[in-house]
């Protein structure tokens, strides 16, 4: 069995937005990177995967420098190697799928794992367009998978209830939370990793299926107001608030 | 100069404060409250191998530096130093047997505690021999092929698997007359004594420990009979790396509650970081945490080095206790009535950061030990 992982680095969740000079991308400027929740789940359920039957399990990454790190912490978690795929991250997800693709193609992967999007970019496009370049079966925004003697079967949450998949491998599977539970690295992970490969490719320079135009923050939180008078002075201007101007009742 | 910790330190910094705010962290008040050590808890932690990082895979270590483990031991300690304790007591435990064990010692105990299977313990002190160990009572005395150890010893932390126990093997020959054995806490004759209801590391057990015709084996002598007061100095060496670093942890925790306190408080309708005199006191308490933090990274480099680090080691030992004490005395006055309520957690951190000056050989021992280097 073997095992592609793609990873992405997101900005922290707590990370303050700024809005670079530019309009149309972020201040880097502070920004925490962290590896895309999502795409943690795809990495745990790839090492539960090696630790229950043997799979020899590739991190790869579309990104510059900053991802190396990222790819380290892979690696310490288990992966046997990690790729860097070195590419202006430009927000366009079929570059990074055609990168993901050219990547793969031929070189066995029985399995191929992403996150089902891209934690800030939203966009859950990645996976998908990697199966379609690749031709393969695809199961999204995965709850629970089992694999059988070259088939799968993934459950999806769907309205009101479970959706079941089945299909052959290889294919593409992309993650939801509650798949599993991701962990952290040991130690030993950490530091074994040093000796573990992490290559470099060159990505191509693809023509930007869609450039992004401009990002802004949402406009800011109006100041709340303080009501005066006594309770029942402030019972009937709240009232007439929720009649009149937020227009609730 | 260099001061960019690697890629390996920053990865186990970013693991241990991890482990500690994801396990640790939740039940830190509770445990404190009800004088509670957990061994579950430590058995979770030690799963990710932090009480080895330093040891070598031999012996069932990560082959890390020094260094990180003294960041480790940082990032934990700033969650709860309590049970870091349990952790660092591999260290007190683990260093001796490392450095003057046999091969067969190595296996059967340091790689419990490295792996941290198994709880260390050094037992060293006694109610007689606080700074002065030479006054040891506890006696060992070799018996055909067993030593029949018999004493008591006090404030000893961890209820541990495996002690170092220091006992008088010749009184003539004073300190030269002082051996160190490796006792199972299983063995016949071992008790703890009573449990000290302690200021602070309330989660962390201490206790009295009495040795009544313990026997062990002769294989059990650790090292050189008449050499433990030697192998005791190196050990409390090393050990006032960890317990700077403990400390160390302390003050960040308590520098950090008070800048987010500091914002948040509003008292004369503006935040009280506004007003000049806490900023200052801020200021203070960030400058010291910075410089102790140096002190203390320096010593655990100076030894991973191989260098000489016993003077450093008593520096940072002493600079980084005492900053500790000022600053988490401080942030307790920044939180003001709240800082001196338990439902805050910037008392405990007060408490907890008390003992830093008084083990691992007092403050004032440890100015012995700086002016003895300047003047020897």
């Amino acid at each position: 069995m073997k095992i592609l992982v793609a990873l992405k680095q997101v900005p922290d969740t707590e990370t303050k937005i700024k809005v670079a000079a530019d309009g149309r991308s972020l201040d880097p400027i502070d920004v925490k990177w962290i590896t895309n929740p999502y795409d943690e789940n795809a990495m745990e359920e790839a090492l539960r995967i090696k630790e229950a039957q043997g799979a020899e399990v590739v991190a790869v990454s579309v990104g510059g420098e900053r991802t190396r790190e990222m790819l380290r912490n892979a690696l310490a978690l288990g992966a046997d190697s990690a790729v860097l795929i070195r590419a202006l991250e430009t927000g366009d997800p079929l570059s990074v799928a055609r990168h993901l693709a050219a990547y793969a193609q031929g070189k066995g992967f029985d399995l191929l794992l992403l996150g089902h999007m891209g934690f800030g970019g939203d966009n859950g496009a990645v996976g998908p367009m990697l199966a379609e370049l690749l031709g393969l079966a695809q199961a999204t925004v995965v709850t629970r998978l089992e694999l059988g003697e070259g088939c799968f079967r993934a459950e999806r949450e769907a309205e009101g209830g479970t959706e079941v998949i089945e299909g052959s491998l290889p294919a593409v599977i992309t993650t939801q939370r509650g798949l599993n539970e991701p962990r952290y690295p040991t130690l030993k992970g950490i530091i074994g990793a040093k000796k573990k490969p992490l290559e470099e490719l060159e990505g191509t320079a693809t023509e930007a299926a869609i450039s992004i135009s401009a990002i802004a923050l949402p406009p800011a939180r109006p100041e709340g107001r303080k009501l005066e008078g006594n309770a029942a002075a402030q019972a009937a201007a709240l009232l007439q608030l929720l009649r009149e101007e937020a227009k609730v009742i | 100069m260099q001061f960019e910790l690697s890629e390996e330190n920053k990865m186990i910094q970013k693991l241990a404060r991890q482990v500690a705010e994801t396990y640790i962290a939740p039940s830190v008040q509770e445990r404190d409250e009800e004088e509670r050590f957990d061994r579950a808890l430590f058995d979770k932690v030690a799963s990710y191998g932090f009480q080895g990082i330093h040891y070598q895979d031999q012996y069932g270590g990560s082959g890390g530096d020094y260094l990180s483990y003294i960041i480790a031991t940082e990032e934990i300690a700033r969650v709860d130093v309590s049970l870091c304790i349990a952790i660092g007591g591999g260290g007190l435990g683990g260093f001796p047997i490392h450095s003057y064990g046999t091969e067969e010692q190595k296996q059967k105990y340091l790689r419990p505690l490295v792996e941290g299977t198994a709880l260390g313990g050094f037992a060293l002190t006694e109610p007689g021999a606080g700074s002065d160990a030479s006054a040891q009572q506890t006696t060992a005395v070799l018996e055909g092929d067993q030593w029949v150890i018999n004493g008591s010893k006090c404030f000893i932390s961890n209820y541990a698997d495996i002690y170092l126990v220091i006992a008088v093997t010749d009184r003539s020959k004073g300190l030269k007359g002082l051996s160190c054995f490796i006792v199972e806490k299983d063995t016949p004759g071992f008790t703890m004594g009573k449990k000290e209801h302690k200021m602070g590391l309330r989660s962390a057990v201490t206790t009295e420990i009495i040795l009544q015709d313990v026997r062990v084996p002769k294989a059990n002598l650790l090292g050189k009979e008449g050499e433990a007061f030697k192998y005791c100095m190196q050990t409390l060496d090393v050990g006032r790396i960890g317990c700077a670093a403990q400390a160390l942890g302390i003050a960040q925790a308590a520098l950090e509650h008070s800048i987010k306190y500091a914002k948040e408080r509003c008292q004369f309708g503006k935040p009280i970081a506004a007003n000049q005199g806490v900023s200052f006191m801020l200021a203070d308490m960030a400058t010291k945490v910075e410089a102790a933090r140096l002190l203390t990274y320096q010593a655990a480099w100076l030894k991973q080095n191989g260098r000489p680090y016993g003077k450093q080691a008593a520096m940072a030992k002493k600079f980084t206790t005492d900053i500790a004490m000022e600053v988490t005395t401080d942030a307790v006055q920044i939180f003001g009535g709240y800082g001196y309520s338990r439902e805050y957690p910037v008392e405990k951190l007060m408490r907890d950061a008390k003992v830093h000056q008084i083990f691992e050989g007092t403050n004032q021992i440890q100015r012995i030990v700086i002016a003895g280097n300047l003047l020897k």
